[in-house]
């Protein structure tokens, strides 16, 4: 009998705490977004918990795409208050958002990214051309015998595409189309290699986009989602396969995993932030101007990110990978990041 | 007679057959259990092994001369000054003392890089709550950074010791010696919420964010579940509306947990305005999950009272109320809560219908109620299996260690409650 007193009581407790739910005021931030600026992100808003009396902000990684979704989903503290985005918005997005009440949007750019591609340690160390990795991946490839016709992917050795390749299968795991390293693979990687060829150069826009950015589905890439650890883990078992990722996990895995070098330049930060490495990429983030005052520490946070302690060359965040900004560029970033200077829609 | 007899024969010559037969099938069974128990130790053996050091941290004990003109700070009780303040450089000046030969500032900068970035707050923090000890010399312990932890855990691997630079690795060797670097039971992982520094990262909020969530499903999927099972087993006419009814929530016990978060998101958070990432809706959309499990183990229960223990309530003029009240939900309370629990057990290792609702998400603080922000066990695990740093990779294990702990808990929990109230009739 005592039993089920308690569990009555418990049952009744439980029940009316869940009823009583009003749509309430929030005083923590949330932000949302891409999966590779979560590592940075994160740090910062951990810091910034810790030396201010704001609340921890919340963070969720749901890839730059599903970030942007939630962000220009309305204005109100249901909706996130960042966005992080490891590539640029796309204008598309910008028109949802603003017709979604969403208006005024602040653009950060925090640094830079290199997408690198790397295999065991265990394994050779090799070099790409863009163009091998295009011959490799894409769907659809000029066909080998000559003349311009496209024909699906008939390569599955390395050394089917050049002989200078190793002799083994392609095997490369990736991430999925949600994920904005996958986004700026295609765009930058996928795309360079595909405009060695004239013929696909003369295409129109879309036609071509549609060649470069069609990633092969007959096996030898395998999509790993947003789990870069798991690809890391794959690539020490078995030297065969290659990964591609955000260059920080190359950093914090540099026990077990090598880097290819593209086009012959090895991924460092110097040839990323110069863009001497062909496969680097911006991160940035996205501040609702809606919600400052709203909810309490979003100017601050940004203070926090922009900071020389944070993003500078000295910063905490290239301890963590950031390729950061120049000078010049970051104090100028950063001086519109405190106006909260909205975006036109016109630079993207 | 000759029949007979060449029959007899027929059966003792296949006899041998038979017993070979069965004992083959004996075997497969003990080779299918065999097969069951060697993956679940090689499971175990796995998890053991890569997490028994998350239990383990290492600390770094100095005397830190809190030196005013060193941190550029005179007055700790003005804001200013103390987020100004270099709370870094007496950690270091008190490293030195033990290893002098690091002079030059790159190897300073090294030395600092041997304490987590927690051990600057740890002072800042100090001398905020108590001014009065600027210029004192106090013992800190410190936790040491993740890289140096790693390398001191696993000394004879080289594989762990990468990020260490080898001068590092010489010094720590050497403070390991003196006694200043030492190792003792992590209790930071159970009294702090995540962070991105291993070493300071905690599971306390994912284990309270998991109780506040069971907390909910509890309340509304057991009482709802009971009375469902009740009505369905004593009071519903036979139809084809109970059918209909019956035959969906058999449907709905199968429906993937992802689906069930999905309806959250629309419903609870799209149509009711909840916010994201509370236990209250990831209590809700649970409780939707186990309902199913608790109505039909529930009715399974209510089936299994002997109708003979009804009959005689009702020959001494007991109401239907007063039978199901005193007599059927009492007997049939044991096989109830047996259902109820292992249904909740089976929510508490869910991830995927939390992942839409937003609870998988880096949270710091501990959540303080129901409507703060919380992660759960599985997803704090599943967060530091993807992170990149190596010490994640002790601490996910070690997170599955202790979410193992609870579920075994709780099944102990519903076999305890099932011999403890189970009548025999």
């Amino acid at each position: 009998m005592k039993l089920k007193t308690a569990l009555t009581t418990v049952a009744l407790a439980g029940s009316i705490a869940a009823v009583s739910t009003p749509a309430m005021a929030r005083d923590t931030i949330n932000i949302v977004g891409s999966s590779t600026v979560y590592p940075f992100a994160t740090v910062v808003a951990e810091r910034f918990g810790r030396n201010t009396d704001f609340p921890t902000p919340k963070l969720e990684s749901t890839g730059s795409g599903g970030g942007l979704k939630l962000f220009c989903e309305g204005v109100g503290t249901q909706h996130p208050d960042i966005t992080n985005a490891s590539r640029r918005m796309k204008p598309s997005e910008f028109e949802r958002c603003q017709s979604n009440g969403v208006k005024e949007i602040t653009e950060v750019r925090i640094g830079a990214d290199g997408i690198v591609i790397a295999n065991s340690k265990d394994a050779a160390k090799v070099d790409f051309s863009l163009e091998q990795i295009f011959l490799a991946l894409a769907k659809e490839v000029p066909d080998p015998n000559g003349g311009d016709k496209l024909v699906p992917n008939p390569y599955e050795k390395w050394s089917d595409i050049d002989s200078s390749l190793p002799n083994k299968a392609i095997s490369v795991m990736g991430p999925p189309p949600t994920s904005g390293t996958r986004d700026a693979f295609v765009e930058i990687a996928m795309q360079g290699g595909c405009k060695q060829y004239d013929f696909i150069k003369k295409m129109d826009k879309s036609d071509m986009k549609s060649v470069c950015h069609s990633m092969r589905e007959d096996g030898p890439f395998i999509e790993a989602g947003e789990n870069d650890n798991l690809i890391v883990q794959r690539l020490a078992q078995d030297s065969g396969t290659y990964g591609i990722f955000g260059y920080s996990f190359l950093m914090e895995n540099s026990g077990q995993i090598q880097a290819v070098t593209i086009n012959g330049v090895e991924p460092t930060p110097e040839a990323i932030s110069s863009e001497e490495y062909p496969v680097a990429r911006s991160l940035w983030f996205y501040i609702k101007k809606a919600h400052v005052g709203v909810v309490p520490g979003i100017e601050e946070y940004v203070a926090e990110f922009t900071s020389e302690g944070a993003w500078g060359d000295n910063g905490y965040l290239v301890d963590v990978g950031l390729i950061p900004s120049p000078r010049n560029e970051r104090m100028e970033i950063a001086k519109r990041a405190k106006e909260l200077q909205p975006m036109t829609g016109k630079e993207l | 007679m000759t029949d007979q007899r060449s029959q007899a024969e027929i059966v003792r010559n296949s006899l041998k057959r038979r017993y070979r037969k069965e004992r083959r099938f004996r075997l497969y069974g003990m080779l299918a259990i065999f097969i069951a128990l060697a993956s679940l130790a090689i499971l175990f053996a796995d998890i053991i092994n890569k997490g028994h050091t998350g239990f383990v941290k290492t600390t770094i004990t100095l005397d830190v001369a809190l030196d005013s003109e060193m941190m550029y700070l005179d007055d700790p009780t003005d804001e200013d000054q103390l987020s100004m303040a270099d709370f870094v450089a007496p950690i270091i000046a008190a490293l030195q003392e033990h290893l002098p030969e690091a002079d030059s500032a790159a190897e300073k900068r090294e030395l600092g890089r041997l304490i987590g970035t927690y051990g600057a707050s740890q002072i800042r923090d100090l001398l905020k709550d108590n001014p009065e000890l600027l210029n004192t010399t106090q013992t800190f312990e410190f936790l040491a950074h993740d890289r140096v932890s790693v390398y001191v855990k696993h000394a004879d691997n080289p594989r762990y010791s990468i990020k260490v630079s080898e001068q590092q690795q010489r010094w720590v060797d050497e403070l390991l010696e003196k006694g200043i670097i030492d190792t003792s039971f992590n209790d930071v992982l159970f009294s702090r919420g995540d962070s991105r520094e291993p070493a300071n990262a905690g599971i306390l909020g994912a284990i309270v964010g998991s109780l506040l969530t069971m907390l909910v499903t509890l309340a509304i999927a057991f009482p709802v579940g009971i009375a469902a099972a009740v009505y369905l087993e004593e009071f519903a006419p036979q139809n084809k509306i109970t059918d209909f009814i019956e035959v969906n929530i058999n449907n709905l016990a199968a429906v993937p947990s992802i689906i069930f978060g999905l309806l959250g998101l629309a419903v609870f958070i799209g149509l009711f305005g909840m916010p994201r990432s509370v236990p209250v809706v990831g209590g809700m959309v649970l409780a939707l999950m186990t309902l199913p499990t608790i109505i039909i183990s529930g009715r399974a229960a209510i089936k299994s009272v002997p109708p003979s223990i009804r009959e005689a309530a009702e020959g001494v003029g007991a109401s239907k109320m007063q039978v199901v009240l005193h007599h059927v939900i009492p007997l049939a309370m044991p096989g109830m809560l047996t259902g109820s629990i292992i249904g909740m057990a089976q929510a508490l290792g869910e991830t995927a219908p939390l992942l839409l609702i937003g609870m998988v998400a880096f949270i710091v603080d501990v959540p303080g109620g129901f409507l703060d922000s919380a992660t759960v066990l599985p997803v704090q695990i599943y967060l530091w299996a993807s992170s990149s740093e190596q010490g994640f990779v002790e601490l996910a294990s070690a997170g599955i260690m202790v979410l193992l702990t609870f579920m075994i808990t709780m099944n102990a929990l519903a076999i305890w409650l099932r011999k403890r109230l189970e009548r025999r009739w």
